[in-house]
């Protein structure tokens, strides 16, 4: 086991920059990663999610700022990459030699017992039928798995992973996925990058939504859901009436009649209950009120998108969520 | 226990035992020496130009004497280029160096060991052609005595001596060679830009080295040193140019040693 300081933070990443040319590929991003966390960096291609995990695992040089992994420094030494394991882009391997030579290799560069784990872990990813074979023949998606195996041989407590579920048909994202979960059920942090939506949304408990660099918002999924410009739905024993007292009500907006019923949004949940008491007053009674979440799909893109800033910053003024756009 | 530069060296020599093109090189290394005797077999001329040819009907000797100076032309720094033009450059093009590189061996634990793996397969492709030369022309021309450059006759035993002597002393420009192969494979991340681009340098020196006016320099340039093993074929051995290659050698491999480690200890590792 290497030793490591318990309370330590797994990612800790402050005003990272990435400068190539006049391009700036990461832009003064700052990111923590508590103990336990499946954090899901999220943005388009091209956002410069890649770009900071090569900086996170010491590859590429920061133009500025910093990352501590556990507190050390990647671009110091290679101990600071104890405990920790994943890849960036697609996982690449020695076309010429067999997946579980490639696992040796690796194995034999690890400091600890990594070779002794080469089996369990083909066998976690379901490769043991094909680790005879050249890497050369594989599959993306075979490789996709090679490279979890690779990792897994670190018995990383931090796992980096670059788009796992790219190139990977229905069922390996499942499986990807229910792998993910249960390494993350076993302790182990996760941090992965996506462009998928449903993915982060299915396995991730925080998230950073990363748009040209830099950051538009990094806090709690459920953070991220309120202000995804979460509304409520209505429907009472009289619709007119009901319509006519939440516009006259005070924190509540956007009355709109929709199928039979009612939305509207709510300034917060105080006022949502004094109008519950308004239309009982008034002799509209509920039937139905339920809170409506806004797709996250949708603020994905409101924040994503250029021509919509005000929404970007309505979404970081959460008192939970760190601002650095 | 934590894996280190001998572990990289180990696992480059697996790495090049699975590879198509270092098989290309040594079996090169075997094949021209045998090729030549043969067509000295069959033929039973000589080659009367060349310093020694016209002892290869005489002694097994002469064979190796005569490949070295043919084969520094281009044909040794290709063998040698090939390999060391390439093994920094296939981490490019597998994109593999993010792999090792995130394990537990720190980037010049990495380098090293990629430069220790080079010298292993220069050295053995050299020890091979010296090995085939030998053994082949012993068959084919016997263990006889040769005459030295100075005209005295060296006896069999003491010949065979001199001329692995004269092999080993082959192996410093070689170095050079392979160092600045590695060089170019850093910087350019392109095996075959590497490869041609060390031909190219190999070739340009061989240029300057006939070009008129420019004699001054000759001492210096590294395809002088490819002839300095001369010094053992003569009577008494004349140390100079065998002093001078070791240091002359060094002033060419030790600067591209130093930048390529330079490049490869500070580059980014980002896909294409």
């Amino acid at each position: 086991m290497p030793r490591l300081m318990p309370q330590a933070t797994p990612i800790e990443v402050r005003g990272l920059v990435k400068r190539y040319g006049e391009i700036v590929a990461v832009d003064d991003v700052d990111l923590t990663v508590e103990v336990g966390d499946v954090f899901g960096y999220l943005g388009p291609n091209g956002a410069g999610k890649t770009t900071s995990l090569r900086m996170m695992l010491g590859l590429i040089r920061p133009t500025a700022g910093s990352v501590r992994l556990f507190g050390r420094d990647p671009q110091l030494s290679i101990k600071a990459l104890e405990g920790v394991a994943g890849f960036v882009e697609a996982p690449s391997f020695y076309p010429y030699l067999s997946g579980r030579r490639n696992l040796e290799l690796f194995a034999a560069l690890d400091a600890g017992d990594s070779a002794a784990r080469i089996e369990e872990s083909l066998e976690i990813v379901g490769m043991r039928d094909r680790a005879k074979d050249r890497v050369g023949g594989y599959s993306h998606g075979m490789r996709q798995r090679l490279g979890i195996a690779a990792a897994l041989l670190r018995q990383p407590k931090l796992l980096l992973l670059d788009e796992p579920a790219t190139g990977l048909d229905p069922g390996g994202m499942r499986d990807m996925r229910d792998l993910i979960r249960e390494l993350s059920a076993r302790g182990m942090t996760v941090l992965l990058s996506s462009h998928l939506l449903a993915e982060v949304e299915e396995l991730c408990n925080r998230v950073a939504i990363v748009r040209s660099g830099r950051l538009a918002y990094q806090g709690s999924l459920e953070d991220l859901r309120r202000q995804a410009g979460e509304g409520y739905r209505l429907r009472t024993t009289d619709e007119e009436r009901a319509r006519a007292v939440a516009a006259a009500q005070l924190g509540i907006t956007e009355v709109t009649a929709a199928d039979g019923g009612t939305t509207f949004s709510a300034r917060d949940e105080v006022a949502v209950s004094a109008l519950s008491l308004a239309l009982a007053e008034a002799g509209a009674l509920i039937v139905e009120l339920s809170p409506r979440h806004a797709s996250l799909e949708d603020l994905f893109f409101r924040l994503t998108e250029d021509e919509l800033p005000d929404v970007a910053q309505r979404a970081t003024s959460g008192n939970q969520t760190e601002v650095a756009a | 226990m934590n894996p280190g530069v001998l572990t990289v060296y180990r696992w480059e020599l697996r790495k090049l035992r699975a590879q198509k093109r270092t098989y290309l090189g040594l079996g090169a290394a075997i094949l021209v020496p045998l090729i030549f005797v043969l067509a000295l077999v069959i033929e039973g001329g000589q080659p009367e130009e060349v310093a020694f040819g016209r002892y290869v009907n005489s002694t097994g000797l002469a064979v190796p004497l005569v490949l070295l100076l043919f084969g520094s032309v281009w044909m040794f720094p290709l063998i040698t280029a090939l390999v060391a033009g390439d093994i920094v450059a296939a981490e490019d093009r597998h994109d593999t160096l993010k792999g090792i590189l995130t394990r537990s061996v720190e980037r010049q634990q990495v380098f090293f060991g990629k430069v220790l793996a080079t010298f292993t397969y220069a050295f053995l492709a050299m020890a091979l052609m010296g090995a085939v030369a030998l053994g082949a022309g012993i068959l084919a021309s016997g263990f006889n005595s040769i005459t030295s450059l100075s005209g005295t006759e060296i006896s069999a035993n003491e010949g065979l001596g001199l001329v692995i002597a004269s092999l080993g002393v082959y192996l410093l420009p070689i170095s050079a060679v392979a160092c600045i192969g590695l060089l170019l494979s850093t910087v350019f991340r392109n095996s075959a830009a590497a490869i041609v681009g060390t031909l190219m340098f190999s070739l340009l020196i061989q240029l300057i080295g006939i070009l008129p006016g420019l004699e001054s320099l000759h001492p210096y340039l590294l395809s002088t040193q490819y002839n300095a093993w001369q010094g053992f074929l003569r009577s008494p051995v004349d140390w100079d140019p065998i002093v001078r290659a070791a240091w002359v050698c060094s002033l060419y491999a030790l600067p591209a040693l130093a930048a390529a480690a330079l490049v490869f200890l500070r580059r980014d590792v980002a896909g294409d």
